[in-house]
Formats: C-alpha cells, structure tokens, sequence
C-alpha cells in the first residue's frame, strides 16, 4: 500500500479564526491523507516541532492576522535550523497579494487565496509530495 | 375566504396550474434549499400563516414580543446607528480614522483592538511580535486609550468596543478617559462585546476559563447597573458562530443559548433579572439568503422576548426587548472579482435593515484580500447612506410583515431554535455544551458541509464557482500597517513605566489580587484604580491568569 502523505496543519500566532484551518483538515482527511491539526495560538517553535515530530511531509499554514510578515520566516528558518526544509510548506488565509513574491522567495511553495477549491490544493500537494 | 375554501383554491393552483407546467417543463432544480438547508415551497399563502396569533406571536412595534421591532417608531424617529468597525496600527493613526468616518457621517464608533490586546499581552510579550497593531489598534495603558479618544467627545458619540476577555480593563480605560474629559460615567453610552462565550466557540481570543470568565462578566454587569446606566454590559454575539460555519438557525440558537447562561449566572449570583436585563444587548450577521436573515432578525427579538418572560420572569419589557447590532458577513466577501462584494454588501444591510437592527457595520468589498482601504470603507459607509435615505426600506416599520413566506420562516426559525435550546438545556447549559464540544461539532460540520456544496456547484458563488474569470487585476491600495508601529509602541509602553509610580501600581495590583480571591467583592473597582496608575493590561490580566489559570480548548 501506498503510504499516506501527512500534512500538519498549523495556526501560527494569535489568530482565532480557524474556521478554514478545520474545513481544509477534513477534506484532506477525506481526500486520504493523514492530517494533524494544531490548534490555535502555536509559536513557531511549537510548528516546527510538531512538524518534526510527527514526521509530516507538508506543513499547511491558515492566518487571517496580518502576521505573517513576522511568523512566516520564523518558521521557515526554524525549519532549516532543523535541516527539516524537505518539508513542503504551503499557506493560505488573508495574505495580500503583494506579499506572496516574499514569502516564494522564503520558501513557501503556494499562497491559496480564500475561495480556493480543496481539490485544488489536494493536487498541489500530491504534486509537491510526489 | 374561508380556511377551507382557501384550502381548496391552493390545492387547486397546485395540481392544475403549478403541477401541470412543472410537469411539462420541469424547474430550474430538483429541489429548492435556503441557505440553512431548509426545503422551500414553491408558493406560500394564508395558509402558512393558519397556526399564527398576530397579537401573541407577532403583535405591534415596541410591543411583547417585539417581533416587529423593539421601539414603537423605529426608523421613522432615528435611523439605525451607522458604525464602522475600525483599528489599525496605534491609538494616533486609528483616532485620525475616528475623526475622518465621524467626519463622513458615521453615528457611532466601533474600536477593533490587536490580538494582544485582545488576549491580555502587553506589546512587549513574546507572544505579541508580529501581531502588534494588525487586527487592530494596539492599547497598553490608559496613556494609549487617551489618545484613541483625543478631540472626541465622549459625551456625545457612542462607541462600542470588541473586546472580550479583558472587557473589564478596557471598560475601566474608557471610563477614566471620560472622566478626564469632564464626562461622567452616566452619561456614557457604548457596548463592550464580553461575550466569552463565543470565544471558546468561534473566536479564539478567550484567557480564562468559563467559570471565572463568567464572574468577571457578572462583575460588570453589577457594576454598570449601578455606575453606568446607558452602557451596554455585553454583546451576545452570533456574529461569529456564523462566521465560524453555522447556519443561521444554528446562529440564532446558540446565541440565545448563551444569553440565558449569562442571565442565569447573573441570577445565580443574586442580581434582580430586571436591574441588569435592560443593558444586554446583541449582535448577528447578515448572511446572503435575504429572508432568512430577515426571519432570523425578527424570530431574534420574539424567541428572546419569550425566554426572559417565561423562562427569567422578567418584568420590565426594556428586559426582554433584544437589541442588536449587525455585520454584513465577512464569510461571504470572495477575493475573486472583489467589485462583486459591494453588492453582496448591500443585499446584507438591507436584510439587517428590514429586520430593524438597531446598528450596522457594512464591510468593505476588498476585506478577502487585506485591509480595507479609506476609499473602499467610504462606500460600505454610503451603501448604508443610501439605504436609508433613497430606498424607502426605514419609511414604515417592519415592511416584511404579513409576508407569507417571511411570516412563515419566522415562525419556524423560533420553533426550530427552541429545539437546539432544549438539547442544550440537556447538556446543562451553554457553558456544559461548549465543553462536552457539541456546539463546536455542530458548527464544523455546518462549515464543511457549506465548503462541499460551494465545491460541487449546488450553492453557486459569483465568480468562484461559476461566471469565474481570469484574474487581471490585482488588489491596489490595501492598508498597511506601518511595520515600525510595534517598535514604537513598545518604546511608548517602556516610557509610560518609567515615568508612572511602580510602588502605586503594585499596591493597585495587590487589590485586584484580593478582589479576583473573593466572590463577594466586584474586580470593576479595583481594575478602575489599576488603570488610572497606568497598570499594563499585560500586568492586569496576568494577576488574573495566576489567579484563574487559563482555559485550553479541546480540539475534535
């Protein structure tokens, strides 16, 4: 059997909205993918261990805060400080398009819009894992 | 016409009219479902209306139960208040914005605080980097709230405040600055959300646990009863149980559930229903599903009318009218062809408006892509101008009365809703249910089933599932919160200490100490002191966190 891709979704800094951190965490479950979720409030520290951890091969970050300029690059250097930066991370939530360019170049390998169907990001992250 | 007769020319329409065309050319779906999933009717008559008393379930304006609205006028005296929720940055930038919507019309204010505020950080906790000033304005002290406020008189706007678990410190700042405007207590008029509640269930900015949350609540309630009298004391938010995934019956449910847990924990504690039932107010959204929200709006007031009569016997009737604020829905702004949302919003407001909510906050169609821009949050001000001044729909009270289908789905809204109600008095309140996760599941599985039907194309979407486009154009002008405004706020905070009387502060601190171990004291008059010595919300809230512990959510 074909091993199931693990993805860890994550709710970095104070965000409460987790309405679409749930919804994306099921139907990834349904689409046969083995899914953790974190939770609201988690630091940086607390993502990246996670990650490492439970050994996922995508991290999927939901904020809706504005905070990402701040927490996006804590992670990803925590990631690489952790020689973990095989993991796939993606992003989605309210992230202005003005600052996807950014966090590219960070290492985030998509920004989903809201709207975006999860069949859409079902493909990306077989794709990505693949 | 008789019943039967009626009865008789329906069943006729149905089968030879009606059932004969369907038959021939079939309709545009299978079945018709609002937006909560209820199957609608082709046609609704007086014959919907059959089980319904006017005078007992519908009655007058500003008459039990208030279905057609709290006040015996409505929008033929005063329109609703306009207030648009507002906060960026620091307390300066985000006064200029005060002053500029205030400029523009606006009626009332509406303050959006930063997560750490909202959460009790100080801008300088670990915790608090990044989100300094994002959400919302960033407030340490009183020194910051003084500024908010700076040119304003507080004596004329009403200003309503979502702020939540520290409610109380926010309250006590906002008091103080009056009082240093030469503005008593009294004479304040505004809301401050202290809804917890919801927090645990759909917001997230929650500290302590639901028992003392529930006694800091009560605390203010008490408080305001005696010192500030035209205060609202809380906001009972359905607003973000929608936002959360509900449908609307679910929004109507559970927030009437969590009003009367806030009431009987009131009771429990030995207050009179009526010395603090008058203040409660209230806070919906307004979804897409036009007659819905309006039912919604309207089986709102009777449901809760019917609960503090019957369940509280509550005597005053200015303790069962429900009063509320609405929000257009953030859920339903689309990042794609953004433009799109202006009409969402308009469609939103109108349903809020024929559902006479005493306030209204319109979003701005750019707000699924960043923050707002100044231009973009005019119009959801005009929207609101235009509504009330062109249109008609504020010119007789309760114009969707007599409604056939209107009538009906409002009857069916409070019938539905007392069911959910009566599950939860099962599970021993709202605060048990929250905790045993049954609301939260409900919610969830709302949410996802909503996000398939978007997928598989049976609730269409403008431009996301259907009329899509490529994208050409990209967001221009969205706000920016100044990326120095953490560091400067932090400096701000570091001077504030310095300069304030840190034996003073600790001796103030000492006293909410006290007031937070004893039931029998109110924690409003000792955080009042705290604050005029300029204690951090921070120092505040973590006097409290060592006294209460802080809540974990469970996560299903």
């Amino acid at each position: 059997m074909e091993k199931k891709i693990k993805v860890l979704i994550a709710k970095p800094g104070l965000d409460g909205h987790d309405r679409g951190a749930k919804v994306i965490a099921r139907g990834l479950k349904e689409a046969g993918m083995e899914v953790v979720y974190t939770g609201l409030r988690q630091t940086p520290e607390q993502i990246v261990r996670s990650a490492v951890q439970e050994d996922v091969d995508v991290i999927g970050l939901s904020i809706l805060s504005g905070a990402h300029t701040y927490l996006f690059p804590e992670i990803m250097k925590r990631l690489k400080d952790a020689n973990r930066d095989d993991i796939a991370v993606i992003a989605g939530g309210i992230i202005p398009e003005d600052d996807h360019t950014e966090l590219k170049e960070l290492g985030i390998k998509a920004v989903f819009q809201p709207g975006t169907p999860i069949s859409d990001i079902v493909d990306f992250i077989k794709n990505e894992v693949n | 016409m008789s019943d039967e007769k009626l009865k008789k020319t329906e069943k006729d329409w149905e089968e030879n009219k009606y059932g004969k065309t369907v038959n021939r050319f079939g309709e545009r779906k299978d079945e018709f479902k609002s937006d909560s999933g209820r199957t609608i009717k082709p046609l609704y008559t007086p014959l919907d209306l059959e089980n319904i008393d006017y005078e007992e379930s519908i009655n007058y304006p500003g008459q039990y139960p208030f279905t057609r609205g709290v006040y015996p006028t409505m929008y033929r005296s005063k329109f609703w208040t306009m207030r648009q929720y507002a906060g960026f940055g620091n307390a300066k930038e985000t006064n200029q914005r005060f002053r500029y919507l205030l400029d523009q019309g606006q009626t009332g204010l509406s303050v959006a605080f930063d997560l750490p505020t909202q959460i009790g950080y100080d801008s300088d906790h670990p915790l608090a980097r990044g989100e300094v000033g994002k959400v919302g304005v960033a407030i340490d002290t009183l020194a910051d709230m003084e500024v908010l406020f700076d040119q304003i008189p507080l004596d004329e706007v009403s200003t309503s405040m979502t702020i939540n678990a520290p409610a109380s410190i926010l309250l006590a700042m906002y008091m103080v600055v009056a009082e240093k405007q030469g503005v008593n207590p009294d004479k304040l008029a505004g809301t401050i959300q202290n809804d917890i509640l919801k927090e645990y269930i759909a917001r997230g900015t929650y500290i302590f646990p639901p028992e003392p949350s529930l006694r800091i609540i009560t605390d203010i309630f008490d408080y305001c009863s005696k010192e500030m009298p035209r205060w609202n004391t809380i906001s009972i938010s359905g607003y973000h149980i929608r936002e959360a995934g509900s449908d609307a019956i679910q929004e109507l449910a559970f927030t009437i559930a969590d009003g009367i847990e806030y009431v009987q924990a009131a009771v429990d504690i030995g207050m009179d229903v009526d010395q603090f039932a008058p203040r409660l107010s209230f806070f919906f959204n307004a979804q897409m599903d036009l007659f819905e929200e309006i039912a919604k709006f309207r089986a709102a007031r009777r449901l809760w009318a019917e609960v503090m009569e019957e369940r509280f016997n509550a005597k005053k009737d200015k303790s069962k009218m429900l009063r509320f604020h609405t929000q257009t829905a953030g859920s339903a702004l689309t990042a794609q062809q953004p433009m799109n949302n202006i009409m969402r919003v308009t469609l939103q407001a109108l349903s809020a408006v024929l559902g006479g909510t005493q306030s209204l906050h319109t979003n701005s169609y750019d707000e699924a892509l960043g923050l707002p821009t100044e231009d973009s949050v005019k119009i959801a001000l005009r929207t609101q101008q235009v509504l009330a001044h062109e249109t008609g729909a504020a010119d007789t009270i309760d114009p969707m009365a007599g409604s056939y289908y209107v009538e009906s789905l409002t009857d069916k809204f409070v019938k539905e809703a007392k069911e959910y109600i009566d599950k939860i008095d099962e599970l021993g309140g709202m605060a048990k249910a929250i905790e045993a996760g049954f609301v939260q599941r409900e919610i969830q599985e709302s949410a996802y089933q909503t996000q398939k039907k978007v997928e598989n194309k049976e609730k269409v979407v403008v431009g996301v599932n259907k009329f899509t486009e490529e994208e050409s154009k990209k967001a221009e002008n969205l706000l920016k919160v100044n990326p120095e405004v953490e560091k400067h706020q932090i400096n701000g905070l570091k001077k504030i200490k310095e300069k304030r009387d840190d034996s003073k502060v600790n001796k103030a601190l000492q006293k909410v100490k006290i007031a937070a171990q004893s039931e029998d004291k109110n924690l409003m008059y000792p955080i009042i002191e705290a604050v005029k010595e300029y204690a951090t919300i921070g120092e505040i809230s973590d006097v409290l966190r060592d006294e209460y512990g802080e809540y974990k959510a469970q996560y299903i």
